[in-house]
């Protein structure tokens, strides 16, 4: 068979008006917009929250790799300007893995969701946890599986629809903090897409920390969990979010269950330190004859 | 290029076939090991371990073969010459994410130690049961290089080799070995770094606003860059058009992954190496890989000299298969032996190859005994006695 020369037409996505500049152009991929997302979802509000959190946490955009699974959050990896690669469901936690410790220069950020992080990609996450690889992983939580249209996930609340719980869930949930916290993570934070500044406070953060961080994001999903629960559109969820949610900083990761419609308690919980793999690592060399590596 | 003397143990040793592997992959210029523990392909990492500080490799072990691959994928988009090395149901769990290298076009070496199966089958014992899975394990459309060692000293060379290919081409490469070559300990001749040739990573050295991850250069090999060197690619799984962007429709497939196929398709004459002796008079040849090619030769000289003329075909690089030459030979002789460790494999390669010009034997080589000539020489006789041309694979049978 020949090789032939196939002439890519101009597949672009809508460029963006002229003279049009985004504030954040430096951190995002503007000829990727408009992004996948529906409206009323929250994802976006987190990326941004984390393109501001890169800017306040003052890091070098050059030595930071972001790593996304699939899923809906799965399609962070593509719109954030930085050294960013779209991998396998569930895995972006081993592939960032491989990256840090090959190049301990490079701070690894894992955007995903809960389905990729939390079910599929579970056991990757409770290990670089207990590893204590610096890495910070943003998991953010709708509560179903969006990409694929509304199916229960490790993370719906008892008793909440999907299209794979018609009759409503009968697994208990994750819950996401607790497997972090109990698994070794070093910062551990929740927030929901409307505590905007408190959420780029706890990046920024979490950004700097060295070791594993999680920070939870709660997501509206209008376009399935919402919609398939009857909850009303995304502005609904955000009064949701106003009205139910409890902020308790350094609360047990243990009391942060999350029911069907009920109370979600967010905040930082878990701020320690312990040595990460870099650190073991190098003490490890050291003791070695003839090793040397660099700082981590 | 030349390698780098730091990984280069110069001088004669005697290694069993996973250590050589090791210093194979040193002198290579490997610098990264992502490992998960199994049976027979674990002194490969544990040689590996031990002489990593000395060397200035970095390594892993992970928590299942699934996060391996994909760890040393990432690894090695820092630039570091990368590989795993594993045994049948670990390389089950690897398809994934050797689907996603062959994706976004990640050199990386995948050394297979295979051992029976299917399933757990039996840890130790060697087998051929893994070639049909290297070449198709992954959904989807794609090539593999896949290389198959007979010896330590091969162990050493095809690691090597193994790395050269999957620089060249941006293409993960298959080192397919079984127990058997891994635990047999013979003499392994390392030569000075300086008479060890290696392909340097092809790196892009435009300007950084233009780099695109998966513009084809001439040599039909998009060029790489490391992370951290402030390109801020983007690179996807999804079906992606030069910028890395993933675009869902039929023409970009086209565009993007047919060439996947092209770039190992149209180059087989510089990669495929087969190894030929006696296939000039021969009237019947044996194809062999691996540890059967140790068989297949001593076969081949036992029927020489009670008058049957045996060649010997050994393939080097099974993957690509050597459509054309065993065409060719097809068309010269009486029948192709082919003994494999397995229920037939690389033999359905070989018979559809032959056009229907000549017989294809096929021996299930036991795993005791992997240098027994036995079998073969019985199917070689029978091979000489046939008188017409069969349709499909004869399967030798032992009690005739």
């Amino acid at each position: 068979m020949k090789a032939k020369e196939t002439k890519m037409k101009e597949i672009h996505s809508a460029p963006s008006k002229k003279g049009e500049i985004h504030p954040m152009e430096n951190l995002l991929r503007m000829d990727r917009m408009p992004h996948i997302w529906c409206p009323s979802c929250g994802i976006g509000l987190a990326v941004t929250a984390f393109a501001s959190a890169l800017e306040k946490a003052n890091m070098d955009p050059n030595m930071v790799s972001i790593v996304s699974g699939i899923g809906c959050t799965g399609r962070v990896a593509g719109y954030v300007k930085l050294d960013s690669f779209h991998t396998t469901h569930g895995r972006p936690i081993a592939f960032g893995t491989g990256i840090r410790v090959a190049n301990p220069k490079i701070k690894v950020v894992v955007f995903s969701g809960d389905g990729d992080l939390i079910a599929i990609g579970g056991n990757h996450f409770i290990h670089a946890a207990r590893r204590n690889i610096d890495m910070l992983v943003v998991c953010v939580n709708n509560f179903i599986y969006a990409m694929t249209g509304g199916q229960v996930a490790p993370t719906t609340p008892l008793a909440a629809y999907a299209t794979t719980s018609p009759y409503g869930c009968v697994e208990p949930p994750f819950n996401i903090p607790y497997i972090a916290d109990s698994s070794g993570a070093v910062y551990v934070a929740r927030w929901t897409t409307l505590h905007v500044r408190r959420l780029i406070n706890s990046l920024a953060e979490a950004l700097q920390k060295k070791g594993f961080s999680v920070v939870e994001v709660i997501s509206p999903c209008g376009m399935y969990y919402s919609r398939i629960n009857k909850l009303g559109d995304g502005l609904d969820m955000m009064k949701f979010y106003h009205d139910n949610v409890e902020i308790r900083h350094g609360e047990d990761t243990k009391n942060l269950d999350i029911g069907f419609q009920t109370k979600i308690i967010c905040g930082k919980f878990v701020d320690r330190e312990r040595p990460s793999y870099m650190e073991r690592y190098n003490q490890w060399l050291s003791g070695v004859k003839g090793g040397s590596r660099d700082e981590g | 290029m030349k390698a780098d003397p730091k990984g280069v143990l110069t001088g004669s040793h005697t290694l069993t076939g996973n250590h050589a592997c090791a210093e194979g992959a040193f002198a290579a210029g490997c610098r990264f090991l992502g490992l998960y523990p199994i049976v027979p392909s674990l002194e490969i990492s544990e040689r590996f371990l031990e002489r990593a500080p000395e060397v200035g490799a970095t390594f892993i072990q992970m928590e299942d073969e699934v996060s391996v691959l994909a760890a040393v994928l990432g690894a090695s988009w820092t630039g570091k010459k990368s590989m795993t090395v594993t045994s049948g149901p670990g390389l089950s769990l690897m398809m994934e994410h050797l689907g996603l290298g062959i994706m976004l076009e990640t050199p990386c070496v995948i050394v297979d130690i295979q051992r029976v199966g299917p399933a757990l089958g039996m840890p130790g014992r060697p087998a051929q049961g893994d070639m049909m899975q290297a070449r198709w394990g992954s959904h989807g459309d794609y090539e593999i290089i896949a290389l198959s060692p007979s010896s330590p000293q091969e162990m050493f060379d095809y690691t090597i080799k193994a790395f050269n290919l999957s620089e060249r081409y941006r293409i993960p490469v298959a080192l397919m070995s079984d127990a058997y070559v891994a635990h047999l300990q013979e003499k392994v001749v390392i030569p000075p770094a300086e008479e060890i040739e290696i392909e340097p990573r092809r790196y892009y050295k435009g300007a950084k606003d233009k780099y695109l991850p998966f513009k084809r250069d001439k040599d039909f090999v998009p060029r790489m860059v490391n992370i951290g060197d402030g390109y801020k690619f983007h690179v996807t799984g999804l079906t992606h058009d030069d910028r890395g962007y993933p675009v869902m429709n039929e023409e970009c497939q086209e565009y993007n992954v047919h060439p996947l196929v092209w770039k190992v398709r149209n180059y087989v004459d510089e990669i495929i190496e087969v190894q030929e002796a006696e296939t000039e008079d021969a009237e019947v040849i044996i194809i062999s890989y691996g540890a059967t090619s140790r068989a297949a030769l001593k076969a081949m000289e036992q029927a020489r000299k009670s008058g049957v003329k045996v060649g010997s075909l050994r393939l080097v690089t099974v993957w690509p298969f050597p459509e054309k030459r065993v065409a060719e030979l097809a068309k010269k002789v009486k029948a192709f032996v082919v003994p494999e460790m397995n229920f037939g494999q690389v033999v359905l390669e070989v018979e559809r190859c032959s056009y229907g010009d000549t017989n294809t034997f096929f021996v299930s080589h036991g795993e005791n005994g992997v240098e027994n000539t036995d079998d073969l020489l019985s199917a070689i006789k029978q091979a000489v006695q046939a008188d017409k041309v069969e349709s499909g694979i004869i399967e030798f049978n032992k009690g005739v």
